[in-house]
């Protein structure tokens, strides 16, 4: 089984975008190695004929009328934005430089 | 009256009824004990009198005019703070949410509301419900009010702490892993984590959406039972929210202190005695199975063997909910934003390494390791066939028994910082309580003793099958009963004094 050494972390933090420094990714690739040689026994008892769950209480379908209902107005969904303009979001530039 | 603080739920109810108090009074000597008090202990992370008491008014108003009100009407309540308030700020224990006010309230919420009792304020706890300790908060920890160098439990520590520490009767606490039930073991109080899917989750912000399940907290059986009837029920805003109408938590409590158990049969479960129980959890555990006896019920030994797998599976399948779930703390439409980078990807970057903390950036990188390409199927695909076969072992267990029980935790509560740079070691506390979440199925922790060694609760987990929550209440409520006549007082009772402590 692979372990996580500190450049497989820096590139899932790069995937999850959380920034981290150097101390950061020191501190936090020991304990996730140790953390995922310890979960990696799960595969033990993970046999092909057992099948897989992903939901306790298992339920399908569940359906609501079509209808409009009262929902968040647009000053409502804008105003805990960190920006806002002209009733959007501000965001910074989407592309960089290159 | 004096001393409304320290009063169960169903004590202010009868005051109230009787004109011996007023919610007013009862409001307030809430709001006193937490001014006096929570500076030390920091259960809450906001506090609103004003809306606490204005909702109190009323009820007073309405009580005087002889209208009719629900039985909870008047009765103070603290709110985890995962759950969305409207107008009142909502963090989920995280700097990236600081100063957020929801534009909505959760259905329970509403429900709380609807129930008109008087939200006094949000209660502490770990980051996005991540930890044991509540050490995690972004503001902060909450201490445990029977020794204040000790943790509350977590990730719900304020919750039970407000409880343990009488500011004020009920709360409503969150279950992921444990949430909800380890607070209430490590606090000498009472939690239940309802079946998934029996109290809506509208509104609680997720933490593993598989997993969450909102409860009620509560300094005794009965007080639970009380909540668990105000939040139960379904909820069309919640896709996963059970339709069925719930058992009625009240009247099982009722049965279980009236008529005792017997002819119910109870299942210990082997896997979870013995080793690695600290000394006196297994003492007070064996004493509380004998008073189940005692009361009638049919005890046996029961064995799921794949709940030594649970622990691994639910460090999987968390994670990997959590790092999807949390994708939406991305700097644009609420929350932080830092000052920092050009590009919207670099702001995010930068907002997401401020704004969250060190357990909550581990599991967002562990859940997006085991759901890359390449890892799924070695990783999450394996834990989702533990959670088959531990389901499998309760299916098989609920055909011979009708609820098992355990000790909740290994341990008493810890020592702050003990166990903070441990990961591996703070996980280990929910290896009771992780099994339940995984199947879906309901559980109760209840205060059985204090442990001899150091004089701190130790709390009993009952399981039951899913929708079977009052069992929960029938079981949970015949044995305290049995120990509140043994002790002449319910546990909290023998708990130290904060205001005596601190002078």
């Amino acid at each position: 089984m692979a372990s996580l050494d500190r450049a497989e972390v820096a590139r899932l933090a790069a995937l999850a975008r959380i920034d981290l420094d150097d101390d950061a990714l020191d501190r936090l690739s020991g304990q996730l190695s140790a953390i995922v040689d310890a979960v990696a026994k799960v595969q033990e008892v993970a046999t092909p004929e057992v099948p897989a769950t992903s939901h306790p209480i298992p339920m399908s379908n569940v359906h609501r009328p079509d209808k409009v209902r009262p929902s968040l107005g647009q000053d409502e969904a804008l105003a805990a934005a960190p920006a806002a303009e002209a009733g959007r979001f501000r965001v910074p530039q989407i592309l960089g430089e290159e | 009256m004096r001393n409304l603080n320290r009063l169960t739920a169903q004590a202010l109810v009868d005051a109230f009824a009787s004109g011996k108090a007023t919610s007013v009074q009862a409001t307030e000597a809430a709001l006193d004990r937490i001014a006096r008090v929570d500076g030390a202990v920091h259960a809450f992370l906001h506090v609103d009198p004003d809306s606490a008491l204005a909702t109190a008014e009323a009820v007073d108003k309405d009580r005087a005019a002889g209208k009719k009100l629900p039985p909870l009407a008047g009765v103070p309540i603290g709110i985890k703070d995962v759950l969305v308030t409207e107008g009142m700020p909502t963090t989920a224990g995280s700097r990236i949410l600081e100063g957020w006010l929801p534009p909505y309230d959760a259905t329970v919420v509403e429900r709380v509301r609807a129930a008109r009792m008087p939200i006094v304020g949000k209660t502490n706890m770990d980051e996005f419900a991540m930890g044991s300790s509540t050490e995690h908060s972004g503001y902060g920890p909450t201490r445990n009010p029977w020794d204040l160098d000790r943790i509350p439990g977590g990730s719900g520590g304020g919750s039970a702490a407000a409880l343990a520490a009488f500011e004020v009767p009920l709360a409503i606490g969150s279950d992921t892993g444990g949430s909800i039930r380890q607070p209430a073991s490590v606090t000498g109080t009472v939690g239940v984590k309802p079946t998934y899917g029996a109290v809506s989750r509208y509104g609680v912000i997720a933490l593993a959406s598989s997993l969450d399940q909102v409860g009620p907290c509560g300094r005794t059986v009965h007080d639970a039972a009380l909540l668990h009837d105000v939040i139960a029920g379904h909820d069309p805003k919640d896709a996963t929210s059970i339709p069925d109408k719930s058992p009625s938590a009240v009247r099982a409590s009722r049965k279980g202190r009236e008529d005792g158990l017997d002819g119910v049969r109870i299942g210990v479960v082997k896997e979870l005695t013995g080793e690695g129980f600290q000394t006196g959890v297994r003492q007070r555990f064996d004493e509380a199975v004998h008073q189940l006896t005692s009361l009638g019920a049919d005890v046996t030994e029961v064995s799921c063997p794949n709940f030594e797998y649970a622990l691994a599976a639910y460090y999987l399948i968390l994670p990997s909910e959590a790092s999807s779930n949390l994708a939406r703390y991305d700097s644009v439409r609420f929350g932080l934003r830092a000052d920092d980078g050009d590009t919207v990807e670099q702001v995010m970057g930068a907002t997401r390494a401020q704004g969250f903390g060190d357990e909550v950036k581990r599991r967002i990188i562990l859940g997006t390791y085991a759901l890359s390409a390449g890892y799924y199927d070695a990783y999450y695909g394996s834990a989702q066939k533990v959670r088959t076969l531990i389901q499998w072992d309760f299916s098989e267990a609920f055909g011979n028994v009708d609820v098992l029980v355990s000790p909740t935790c290994p341990t008493t509560a810890f020592k702050l910082g003990e166990q903070l740079d441990d990961p591996l070691t703070m996980y280990l506390n929910d290896i009771a309580t992780i099994p339940a979440n995984l199947a879906g199925i309901p559980g109760m922790s209840l205060p059985i003793g204090l442990a001899p060694e150091n004089g701190l609760p130790v709390g009993l987990q009952i399981l039951a099958p899913a929708k079977a929550d009052d069992h929960l209440y029938r079981v949970g409520a015949a044995l305290e009963g049995a120990l509140v006549d043994l002790w002449a007082g319910t546990l909290l009772t023998q708990a130290p004094d904060l205001e005596e402590a601190k002078a």
